[in-house]
C-alpha cells in the first residue's frame, strides 16, 4: 500500500515532504472529492499522503505587532468564530459561504489556497488583505505574497519539499473588509463570481482600497485601476465607481455555471454592491 | 490497525489510512447507519460528529479519526432521541436516506444552540441534501425537538385511520438509522462487481484477451456481452428491449456498461480502466434532437431508421379553423434540459444464485415484478426462477423504475455461481441512469373575446437518449395532457421521442407533463395579457370540471376539483398581487412577482391495463397480514395502503402487519409510478380487506355494521344486539382474501380519443418570487398549493409529497441541468438546498373519486407539475421577461433582462387597481 504519513512534529513533516514529495493533506475537502471523481471513470488515485492534521502549531490565529498569523490548518469555522477586527469581515463572511457547515468544519485556509481553484472563496479575501504565504522546508522558511504564490489555474509556487505553514496578514488599522458571493443556490455552491475588498478611511475619505474579484479569471485578481479610482472619495460615492473597464485584469470564461458575458456584468454589480456595503 | 472511538466504544479496524471514514464505518465496522451519497462532500448523507462538530465522513481520512470522538446515527443520546421522535412525528423522513445525516447535523446544531430560529436551522442543515421532503418537515421537526414540543402519537381506533395524519408505519427504522438500503447489507463473501463504462458517447470497440487481463489484475472474472446467458437486452416496453446489459462492440452513450469486473472490493477498485484491453473507435456523437434528426445523421438503432423512436398524437376538433377565428392567439418555442433524479441513494444491491437456474436479487427498486422479468430474460430462465426482494429505496422519482444493477448482478452471480454485490458511485449513477426528457416544444393557443380557450396545438420533440426506456410513455402521455386542465374544444398535439447519443431519458415524476406545462401555462399568461385579463381569472374561466369533456373525448364524471383549487387560492392570489404592486411601486432593482399555474395528471398507465393485486390474511394465531407488493420509495404507500386496508376491514391499523414487495411472497401490485399506488393498489387493498370482512361477517352471521375487535386469536364481532367471538385457532384454515383492481380505461384511437385514465389529479399553485434584476437571481419566497386529492388518506404524508414536489419543480425551473460529461456530480449539478425553499401553504381539496379507495386518488406527481410554470409566470410578472428555457440560470435571465435595466411591460395583473 502506498504510504500514508501522519507525523507529530513539523520537523518530521518537513523531512517526509523533502524525502518523499508526499501530497500534503489537512481537511481533505479537496483531495477526497478528487479521488472520487477520478475513480468514477476508472482512474484510481492513491498518492503518497503527508497528513498534517497531527502536527502541532499549524492551526489557530495569533496576533502580534506585525499583524496576524493564521495557521495553515485553521478551519473556516474557526475563522468565522474568531474575535477578529473588522479588517477580517470579508474573510469571515467567506468562511460561512464555503460548502456547508461540514466543509467549513474541516476545510482549511491553506488548503483553499493551495488547491488554487479560480472559485476558491478565500482567495480574493487574502488578496484584499495583502496576505503573505508562509512556506517552510526542512532547511528554512520563506514568505510570498498570495498573488505571487498563485501562478495559474490550480497552480502555485509551492516548491518541492515545501509546505504552507501559515498565512500572514499585515495590520491595517481601522480598515474594514467585505465579501460578496454569487451562486445559483443558497448553500453548497461553487461561486459564479465573487468580490472581496478592504477599505481604510482617513477622516471621511478613502485612504486605501484593495479590491479583488474571484471566479472571473484563472486566478483571482486585484483591480488596481479601480482601487486608485476610489482613493479620496467619500464612501457614499464608491458604488458608482466600478465600470467594466476596471475589470481589465480579468478574463471570465463561460462554463456550466454562467456565460463569460454574464460573469463580466455580474462582477461589476458585485463590486458596486460590495462598495455600497462599506457605505452602510 | 487503526483505533477508532465510535459512540463511546473503541474499535480496532484494518483500513487504508486514507480510506474515507464513511467507508471504514460501513465496510470495516458494519455501522451502515451512516449513508454514502456522493463521496465528495456534496450531499451530506454521511454526516457524523467528530469531536462534536458535524463533518462529512467521506472527507475524513480514517487515520484522522484516530483518537477523536466520533458520533454516528447509531448513538444513544437523549437529544438525538428527541430528534428521532420529532422527525417521525413530523414526517421528516420520507425515503429516509438523508435522515441519518439530517439527524447528525441537527444534533450538532442543538448542542451548540438550544433554541435556534428557522434561519439557524437552515444554516445547520444547508450541507445535507434531501430530494424527497422539500426540507419543510425536517426544519419543523428540528424546531419541535429544540422546543421539546413533539406531537404525541395519534390514537388510531378501528375505522379512524383514513384521514388521520399518522406518522409513517415504517418510520422507526428510518429515524433509528437501522433501515437497510441497497448498499447496506450483502451476503458474506459476496464478490464485488464494478462496471467499466464507456467514456465515449458513441463508439465502436473491440475487446482483447480478457482472460489474460483477469489473471494479471487478480480478478475473479471480467464479464462482457459474451457472458450474458440469456438475451443481452432489456427495456421497459414489452416489444422493445433495445438496451444491452453489456455493450457488444458498440456504445451509444457515455456511461454505457462495457465490462464487469469481479473480485475483492480492493481488486476491482484498483483496476485502471485504461489498462483493460478495450480498443476504442470513437464516432461522431449525436447530441440533442436536432443532430439526430439532421439529414444524413447515422442511424442509432435498426428499428428506427430516422432515429424517431415513437410518435404520439391527439387530435380533436378543427384547430386551424379555431385559430383563424380567435380573438387572441399566443405562440412560443420552449426548451427544457435533462433533469437528474438525484435520489440520494445511488443504485445498489446484491444477487444470490440458487440451484436449477434460480436467482435472488435484492436491490433498491420501484418495480420488483418488472425487474424479475428483465432479470429472467437476461438469464434465459422463466420468470418464476427469479426472486426480487426490494431493499429500502432511498428515493426513486421514476429513476428506479428501470433496472440498473439488477441484470449486471444477475449475470455476474450466474457466471461465478457466487453471491455478488454492487454499489454505483454517484457519478456512475448520474452518467448511466435515466433522466427527465429534454423537450423542444412549439405550442400555440387561442381564445375568444371572453377569454374562453378555443384551440391548442403542440409539436414536441423529446430527447429520449440512447435507449427507449420510458420514451414511448412520455410521447403518449404528453398529447393527452398538453392543453392543460382546461376546456379546449380544438386540440392537435404531436410528439416524437428521438434517439440520440445522450444519456437515456426515462421516467421522472410527471412523464413529460411538467415540460409541456411550462409551454402551456406561458401561453395561458400570453392570452391573459392579450385580452387584458387577470391570470387567475382566465384559468378559472376555463378550468375543466365535472361534466366537461377532455381533448381525449373523456367525460369527467367525478373528482375534478380544479375549480375548487383555484377558488381556494383566490384570496391569497389577490393578496399576493397587492403585495407585489406595493413593493414594486418603490423598488427598482429587487422586484417581486406573482405567478400562477394549473395542472392535471392522469393516475396510472395511459390507456393500458395496470392492475394491482393485494392479499390479506387473518391467521389462526391472530396475526393479521397484508401482503402488499407496492414498493414504498419514500412517498408513503406502505402507510397509506395500511390505513385503507385497516379501515376497510374494520380493525385498528396497529393490528396490521405487512409483507412488502417480495416477488416470492406478495402478489403483483405493479410499479410505483404514475401516482398509481394509493389509487390502484389502495383500491385493491380496500377490496381485499372488504372481502375478508365479508367472510368474517358471514362466519359470525353478523350485519354490515358490526364492529370487529382482535385480541390474540380471539376475534370479536359486535353487532347491534349480539356479540360473537370467533376462536381463530379453532378454524380449519387461515382467513384469506385477495382482490385485483385494474382501473377502467379505453384504448386510444389513432386520434388519441378514448379514456386514457380512470381518474385525474388536479392542482394549482401560486408563487411569489423576488428577482434581483441587476444580478438576475431569483428567490422563490412563497408558494401556495391547492390540490384535489379525492380524499386525503394521510394529510401529513400528502403535505410531504407536495413540499417535495415543489422542491423538484423549483429545481426544474431555476437550477437543474444535466449535461452528459459535464454535470455528473452533485456540485456541478445543483438541486435545491434547505435555504432555497419558499414558505409553503397548502389547501387540500377533497372531491372524492368513486373508483378510488375511500375516494382517494394519486398525489405524488401532481405536486411537481405546476411549480415551474408558476415560478416562470412570477418571474415574468416581476421583470416583464417571458422565459422560454429552463433552468432559468442567472445568466439566462440576465441576457433577457438586458444589463440590469428596470423591467418593461409588466403583466396586466401589475396594473394599479389589480
Amino acid at each position: 500500500m502506498t504510504a500514508y504519513h501522519r507525523p507529530r512534529t513539523l520537523h518530521d513533516a518537513l523531512a517526509i515532504r523533502a524525502a518523499t514529495g508526499a501530497l500534503p493533506l489537512a481537511g481533505g475537502t479537496d483531495i477526497h472529492p478528487l479521488r472520487t471523481a477520478r475513480a468514477a471513470w476508472g482512474d484510481p488515485w492513491r498518492p503518497e499522503i503527508l497528513d498534517l492534521s497531527a502536527v502541532p502549531g499549524l492551526d489557530g490565529i495569533e496576533e502580534s505587532a506585525e499583524g496576524w498569523r493564521i495557521g495553515a490548518r485553521t478551519t473556516w469555522t474557526t475563522i468565522a468564530e474568531a474575535p477578529l477586527p473588522p479588517l477580517f469581515d470579508g474573510l469571515r463572511a467567506a468562511a460561512r459561504e464555503i460548502g456547508g457547515r461540514q466543509v467549513q468544519n474541516r476545510g482549511t485556509i491553506a488548503g483553499n489556497l493551495v488547491t488554487a481553484s479560480p472559485a476558491g472563496d478565500g482567495i480574493p479575501n487574502l488578496l484584499a488583505l495583502d496576505a503573505e504565504v508562509e512556506l517552510a522546508t526542512a532547511t528554512g522558511t520563506r514568505r510570498l505574497p498570495v498573488g505571487a504564490f498563485l501562478t495559474g489555474y490550480r497552480a502555485t509556487a509551492l516548491a518541492a519539499g515545501e509546505i504552507v505553514t501559515a498565512l500572514r496578514v499585515p495590520r491595517c488599522d481601522g480598515a474594514r473588509g467585505r465579501f460578496a458571493k454569487l451562486g445559483a443556490r443558497r448553500y453548497l455552491v461553487i461561486s459564479i463570481a465573487m468580490a472581496a475588498g478592504v477599505i481604510r478611511m482617513e477622516g471621511d475619505r478613502i485612504a486605501e482600497a484593495r479590491i479583488a474579484v474571484g471566479a472571473c479569471s484563472p486566478v483571482a485578481r486585484r483591480l488596481p485601476t479601480l482601487e486608485e479610482a476610489l482613493i479620496g472619495l467619500h464612501p457614499s460615492e464608491m458604488p458608482r465607481v466600478p465600470q467594466p473597464a476596471h475589470l481589465a485584469p480579468l478574463a471570465p470564461i463561460g462554463d456550466v455555471r454562467a456565460t463569460a458575458a454574464y460573469r463580466a456584468d455580474a462582477a461589476v454589480v458585485l463590486l458596486r454592491d460590495l462598495l455600497a456595503g462599506f457605505a452602510r | 490497525m487503526i483505533a477508532l472511538t465510535i459512540n463511546g466504544t473503541r474499535h480496532e479496524v484494518a483500513a487504508d489510512p486514507l480510506a474515507p471514514l464513511s467507508d471504514t464505518l460501513r465496510e470495516g465496522l458494519g455501522l451502515t447507519g451512516t449513508k454514502e451519497g456522493c463521496n465528495a462532500g456534496d450531499c451530506g448523507a454521511c454526516t457524523v460528529l467528530m469531536e462534536g462538530a458535524q463533518v462529512c465522513a467521506c472527507l475524513i481520512s480514517t487515520a484522522q479519526a484516530e483518537g477523536a470522538e466520533i458520533t454516528t446515527v447509531e448513538a444513544q443520546d437523549p437529544l438525538l432521541g428527541r430528534l428521532r421522535q420529532a422527525f417521525l412525528a413530523r414526517g421528516a423522513a420520507q425515503c429516509g436516506i438523508c435522515t441519518p445525516g439530517m439527524l447528525m447535523a441537527s444534533l450538532d446544531l442543538l448542542r451548540r444552540n438550544a433554541a435556534p430560529d428557522r434561519a439557524a436551522v437552515e444554516d445547520a442543515l444547508g450541507g445535507v441534501l434531501c430530494r424527497c421532503t422539500g426540507y419543510q418537515q425536517i426544519i419543523e421537526a428540528v424546531l419541535d425537538a429544540a422546543r421539546g414540543d413533539i406531537a404525541a402519537p395519534i390514537a388510531t381506533e378501528a375505522g379512524a385511520a383514513v384521514g388521520a395524519p399518522l406518522p409513517r408505519v415504517d418510520g422507526a427504522a428510518k429515524v433509528a438509522g437501522t433501515e437497510r438500503y441497497g448498499a447496506d447489507a450483502a451476503p458474506d463473501g459476496a464478490l464485488w462487481l464494478r462496471a467499466v463504462r464507456s467514456p465515449h458517447a458513441h463508439a465502436r470497440f473491440t475487446l482483447g484477451d480478457l482472460d489474460a487481463a483477469r489473471d494479471r489484475l487478480g480478478l475473479a472474472a471480467i464479464l462482457s456481452a459474451r457472458d450474458v446467458p440469456g438475451r443481452n437486452a432489456f427495456g421497459i416496453m414489452p416489444d422493445l428491449k433495445d438496451q444491452p446489459v453489456f455493450a457488444d462492440g458498440y456504445v451509444r452513450y457515455r456511461g454505457e456498461a462495457v465490462l464487469g469486473l469481479l473480485g475483492t472490493r480492493d481488486a476491482v477498485a484498483a483496476v485502471r480502466d485504461a489498462e483493460l484491453p478495450i480498443a476504442w473507435d470513437p464516432q461522431p456523437a449525436l447530441h440533442g434532437v436536432a443532430a439526430a434528426l439532421a439529414e444524413g445523421a447515422p442511424r442509432l438503432h435498426d428499428h428506427a431508421p430516422d432515429n424517431v423512436l415513437v410518435r404520439g398524437h391527439l387530435r380533436t376538433g378543427d384547430v386551424d379553423a379555431a385559430f383563424a377565428t380567435a380573438t387572441a392567439r399566443a405562440e412560443g418555442n420552449f426548451r427544457t434540459a435533462f433533469v437528474e433524479h438525484a435520489y440520494i441513494e445511488p443504485e445498489a444491491g446484491f444477487a444470490i444464485p440458487g440451484a436449477g437456474g434460480a436467482m435472488t436479487i435484492a436491490a433498491c427498486t420501484q418495480a420488483p415484478v418488472m425487474d424479475r422479468e428483465e432479470a429472467a430474460r437476461v438469464l434465459g430462465v422463466p420468470d418464476e426462477a427469479v426472486r426480487i426482494i426490494p431493499t429500502a429505496c432511498g428515493g426513486g422519482f421514476g429513476g428506479k423504475l428501470d433496472v440498473s444493477v439488477q441484470p449486471l448482478l444477475a449475470v455476474a452471480a450466474r457466471v461465478t455461481n457466487r453471491p455478488v454485490r454492487m454499489t454505483y458511485a454517484r457519478t456512475e449513477s448520474m452518467a448511466s441512469s435515466t433522466k427527465r426528457h429534454p423537450a423542444t416544444l412549439h405550442a400555440r393557443m387561442a381564445a375568444d373575446a371572453q377569454g374562453r380557450f378555443t384551440a391548442f396545438a403542440l409539436e414536441g420533440d423529446f430527447n429520449t437518449g440512447a435507449y427507449a426506456s420510458w420514451g414511448p410513455t412520455v410521447a403518449n402521455r404528453v398529447p393527452v395532457h398538453a392543453s392543460g386542465p382546461y376546456r379546449v374544444p380544438n386540440v392537435w398535439n404531436r410528439t416524437r421521442a428521438v434517439y440520440t447519443n445522450d444519456t437515456p431519458a426515462g421516467a421522472f415524476r410527471g412523464f413529460g407533463v411538467p415540460q409541456a406545462a411550462i409551454a402551456t401555462e406561458a401561453l395561458v399568461d400570453d392570452l391573459a395579457e392579450a385580452l387584458g385579463m387577470d391570470r387567475w381569472e382566465i384559468r378559472r374561466r376555463n378550468a375543466i370540471g365535472k361534466g366537461d369533456i377532455t381533448p381525449s373525448g373523456q367525460v369527467l364524471h367525478a373528482s375534478a376539483g380544479l375549480p375548487e383549487c383555484l377558488d381556494a387560492l383566490k384570496p391569497e392570489w389577490d393578496a399576493m398581487l397587492a403585495r407585489v404592486a406595493a413593493h414594486n411601486a418603490t423598488q427598482r432593482r429587487h422586484r417581486l412577482g406573482a405567478g400562477i399555474a394549473c395542472m392535471w395528471y392522469g393516475c396510472g398507465n395511459t390507456a393500458l391495463s395496470n392492475p394491482s393485486t393485494m392479499r390479506i390474511t387473518l391467521a389462526r394465531d391472530g396475526t393479521l397480514t397484508l401482503f402488499n407488493g407496492a414498493v414504498d420509495i419514500g412517498q408513503g404507500s406502505t402507510t397509506v395502503i395500511a390505513q385503507i386496508a385497516a379501515d376497510a376491514l374494520g380493525l385498528p391499523i396497529d393490528a396490521l402487519r405487512q409483507v412488502i414487495g417480495d416477488t416470492a411472497l406478495t402478489p403483483d401490485a405493479g410499479k410505483t409510478s404514475a401516482s398509481r399506488q394509493t389509487f390502484v393498489s389502495g383500491r385493491a387493498a380496500q377490496d381485499a380487506a372488504r372481502a375478508l370482512r365479508a367472510r368474517i361477517l358471514a362466519l359470525a352471521n353478523a350485519g354490515e355494521a358490526a364492529r370487529l375487535a382482535l385480541d390474540g386469536a380471539r376475534l370479536t364481532i359486535a353487532d347491534t344486539h349480539t356479540t360473537r367471538v370467533i376462536d381463530l385457532a379453532a378454524l380449519d384454515a387461515d382467513l384469506t382474501a385477495e382482490a385485483r383492481y385494474d382501473p377502467p380505461t379505453v384504448a386510444l384511437d389513432a386520434d388519441g380519443q378514448g379514456i386514457p385514465y380512470a381518474t385525474y389529479g388536479f392542482a394549482a399553485q401560486i408563487a411569489l418570487v423576488r428577482v434581483d434584476t441587476a444580478l438576475a437571481t431569483v428567490k422563490v419566497e412563497e408558494i401556495v398549493a391547492a390540490q384535489d386529492v379525492g380524499r386525503a388518506v394521510n394529510p401529513l404524508l400528502i403535505a410531504g409529497q407536495i413540499h417535495g414536489g415543489i422542491a423538484q419543480g423549483l429545481g426544474l425551473a431555476l437550477m437543474e441541468e444535466f449535461i452528459p460529461g459535464r454535470t455528473e456530480n452533485l456540485h456541478d449539478y445543483l438541486i435545491p438546498t434547505a435555504g432555497d425553499m419558499p414558505r409553503i401553504r397548502i389547501h387540500l381539496v377533497e372531491d372524492p373519486e368513486p373508483e378510488g379507495p375511500f375516494g382517494a386518488k394519486g398525489v405524488g406527481e401532481p405536486a411537481l407539475v405546476p411549480t415551474a410554470p408558476a415560478i416562470l409566470s412570477a418571474i415574468r410578472h416581476a421583470t416583464g421577461v417571458r422565459m422560454t428555457e429552463v433552468p432559468v440560470l442567472p445568466h439566462r435571465l440576465h441576457e433577457r433582462i438586458g444589463g440590469g435595466e428596470p423591467p418593461p411591460n409588466p403583466l396586466p395583473s401589475l396594473a394599479p387597481g389589480d
